[in-house]
């Protein structure tokens, strides 16, 4: 069996609010950069498919030389090799270019029986890539994955966490994957694989060896346009007390407020 | 915080280690505190994960680094508390180095290897109830009877007496020898007459276990001596070189919590109208907790490179010790001035970073033993002479091979 993790370098959640709307458009945000939280789970699934059906793990991931730190995290966790995909022409791609780039790195590798992503990433939210790699794989799709119960005869069975509950789902293999922080809790790396990780050597496949030319990928390509990018507004925290003489006068009060200072209601 | 000596490998091991402080340790370490709690599945997972043989050679069991990771492990743990820094100090510096430079490959074998597994864990005993600085005069005895030396005598303010499996014992073989006449022996849990027990209502290092250990008729096996009989005190003095540098590179940890929890705390506390890092006297405690965090990092891990080149590092090591412990302490005790009576309560942590940082004052060499040690050599009354066995210099393909 192989298992294919698709991982994203993302800012650190701590420092997430730290950075500028032109900071992020830029795409160099000057923080501490981490794996994807959510992509830390499907590595640590990744590896324990491994340990469970046999076979290798591989993380890939697009995105220039700084992304190695988030290959090599991987490696230490357990994954058995990594590969970066980059180039650049991958520059400022969009949900389908990132898709169409990493479907054609999953191939290159030689293919994969899964493909694992987290549900989505902290910075940019979309959720979206895993569908799109499938799309561009033509492969099942299969999301909210909160546990695999089986890989047998060509087909995975899954559980899916939906909001009413929980479903259970067989697919044919090759699939993708995206699971949610359900499914595990994943592991340090042990202090060997950190050292012997941190030597590693990670090929980089480019536009050409991944015969994909520059009208196919990047801002080129892109469909979706970064028009105005702005911070949610800061949460604001207050206490109010309302006064009255009696209950009654003090629930008016309340309705008042909420209706016509706040107008929440 | 880019440093020319540590190489990808620390950076990640670092980050990898700061994340574990603040998934397994920050979040309980209040309550344990208070309850004087030791937590024996941290030490399991650290166990698990390689700090219990950071530094050793991958065929004795480790995970193969060099010195400066085991500084880094210090500090990061120490990041988190003291506790489990001390972990480190007595089973990896004190004890399992010890073995690693003065052991013959038979003990290596037996003691070493589980130790550095995290199968067994190891502490380090050489304090007694009426002898600290002066380890000249430790009272235990250790009398030879044919294949055996039968043990009397009692250990006190032992990190981890109560949790351990295996300790270092020093023992007098020659009470007329003065410091000649000590040796030290490797001692299991089970041996006969030997007991141990916690001491309770300590100031700091509260989530830490220290104890008492006592010694009737303990028999232990003649081939359980590390080293010679009567080489004792410089085995003591040499595994001090290794848990200091661990305690020292700890207190860095403790004065980088220190800054980060004022620096955070100074930019959302406002007084007369403005935050508290406006006022100048505020800035000089967070400037003076900067140069200490700098000067101290650059002793002890200098004392780090020190030792992965095999170069004898008595003086630099005590210096990096004393440095920053009171370097540590200072640092803590400057926090909590800037938390005002929040800083006083144990709602933040800066009020235990003072407790525990009191404590390494005192361990491995009180700061006023360390004075006179750096006088001694300076006026050129003390000079180290070579060891029987040196500390061997990191050798990164000797460390990694296999077997
Ligand atoms: C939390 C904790 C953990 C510990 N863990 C261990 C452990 O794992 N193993 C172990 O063996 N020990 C351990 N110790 C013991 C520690 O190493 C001793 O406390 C230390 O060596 C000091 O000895 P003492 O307490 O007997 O003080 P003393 O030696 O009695 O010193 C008392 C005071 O006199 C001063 N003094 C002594 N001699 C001189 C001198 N010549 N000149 C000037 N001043 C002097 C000292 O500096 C100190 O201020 C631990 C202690 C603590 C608090």
């Amino acid at each position: 069996m192989k298992f294919t993790v698709l991982l994203k370098q993302t800012p650190d959640t701590a420092e997430l609010p730290k950075i500028t709307p032109e900071q992020a458009l830029a795409g160099n945000q000057g923080v501490t950069k981490v794996v994807n939280p959510w992509d830390e789970y499907a590595v640590e699934e990744g590896i324990r498919l491994k340990e469970r059906f046999g076979g290798e793990t591989v993380a890939m991931s697009m995105g220039p030389d700084e992304v190695d730190e988030a290959l090599k995290s991987a490696l230490a966790m357990g994954c058995d090799r990594a590969v970066r995909l980059w180039d650049e022409s991958f520059e400022g791609s969009d949900v389908w270019g990132t898709a169409l780039v990493l479907a054609k790195g999953v191939e290159k590798d030689g293919g994969a029986d899964v493909i694992l992503t987290g549900k989505m990433s902290v910075d940019g939210n979309s959720g979206a890539v895993a569908h799109g790699v499938a799309c561009k794989l033509g492969v099942s799709l299969l999301t909210q994955v909160a546990k695999i119960v089986d890989i047998s005869d060509g087909m995975i069975t899954v559980e899916r966490l939906l909001d009413e509950g929980r479903e259970t789902v067989r697919a044919p293999l090759p699939a993708v994957v995206s699971v949610v922080k359900e499914i595990n809790e994943p592991r340090y790396p042990t202090f060997i694989r950190i050292r012997k990780a941190s030597r590693a050597k990670i090929p980089v496949l480019t536009a050409a060896d991944l015969g994909l030319s520059p009208d196919q990928v990047g801002a080129a390509a892109a469909k979706v346009k970064w028009t105005e990018l702005v911070k949610p507004p800061a949460k604001k925290r207050e206490v109010v007390i309302i006064e009255g003489e009696t209950p009654e006068e003090k629930a008016r009060k309340l309705l008042d407020y909420l209706m016509n200072v706040e107008k929440v209601i | 915080m880019k440093h020319y000596w540590f190489t990808e490998e620390h950076e990640m091991l670092r980050r990898v280690v700061r994340e574990f402080s603040e998934q397994e340790i920050r979040p309980k370490i209040r309550e344990l505190d208070a309850k004087e709690e030791f937590d024996r599945s941290i030490l399991d997972k650290m166990g698990e994960m390689g700090f219990l043989g950071v530094c050793i050679p991958v065929r004795y069991g480790g995970a193969g680094m060099d010195y400066l990771a085991l500084g880094i492990v210090s500090e990061m743990l120490e990041w988190g508390d003291t506790a489990f820094r001390e972990t480190i100090s007595v089973h990896v510096a004190l004890n399992s180095l010890a073995i690693f430079q003065w052991g013959t490959e038979e003990q290596k074998e037996k003691w070493l290897i589980p130790q550095a597994r995290g199968e067994k864990i190891a502490c380090y005993a050489l304090t007694e109830p009426n002898a600290g600085s002066d380890v000249r005069g430790i009272q235990t005895r250790a009398v030879r009877q044919g294949d055996v030396y039968i043990l009397n005598g009692e250990k006190m303010w032992i990190t981890l007496a109560d949790v351990a499996d295996h300790f270092l014992v020093f023992a007098k073989t020659d009470p007329e020898a003065g410091h000649r006449g000590i040796s030290a022996f490797l001692v299991e849990r089970g041996a006969p007459g030997l007991k141990t027990g916690t001491i309770h209502g300590k100031l700091g290092a509260r989530a830490s276990n220290t104890g008492w250990i006592v010694f009737e008729d303990t028999p232990v096996p003649a081939e359980n001596m590390l080293g010679e009989e009567g080489e004792g005190f410089k085995i003591a003095m040499s595994a001090l070189d290794n848990g200091r540098y661990t305690v020292a590179a700890g207190a860095v940890g403790v004065i980088r919590a220190s800054l980060e929890e004022s620096v955070a705390y100074a930019k959302q506390r406002t007084a007369f109208g403005q935050p508290i890092a406006n006022f100048q006297l505020v800035q000089q405690k967070i400037a003076l907790m900067q140069q200490r965090l700098d000067v101290a990092t650059q002793l002890v891990y200098h004392a780090g490179w020190l030792k992965n080149q095999g170069i004898r590092n008595t003086r630099e090591t005590s210096v990096a010790k004393w440095y920053a412990t009171e370097a540590a302490f200072a640092s803590a005790n400057d926090a909590i001035q800037i938390h005002g009576a929040y800083g006083y309560s144990n709602e933040y942590n800066v009020e235990r970073y003072l407790r525990n940082a009191k404590g390494a004052v005192i361990y491995e060499g009180t700061s006023e033993i360390h004075t006179l040690l750096q006088a001694q050599y300076a006026l050129g009354y003390r000079k180290d002479k070579p060891l029987r066995r040196e500390l061997p210099a990191y050798d990164p393909e000797e460390w990694t091979r296999e077997a």
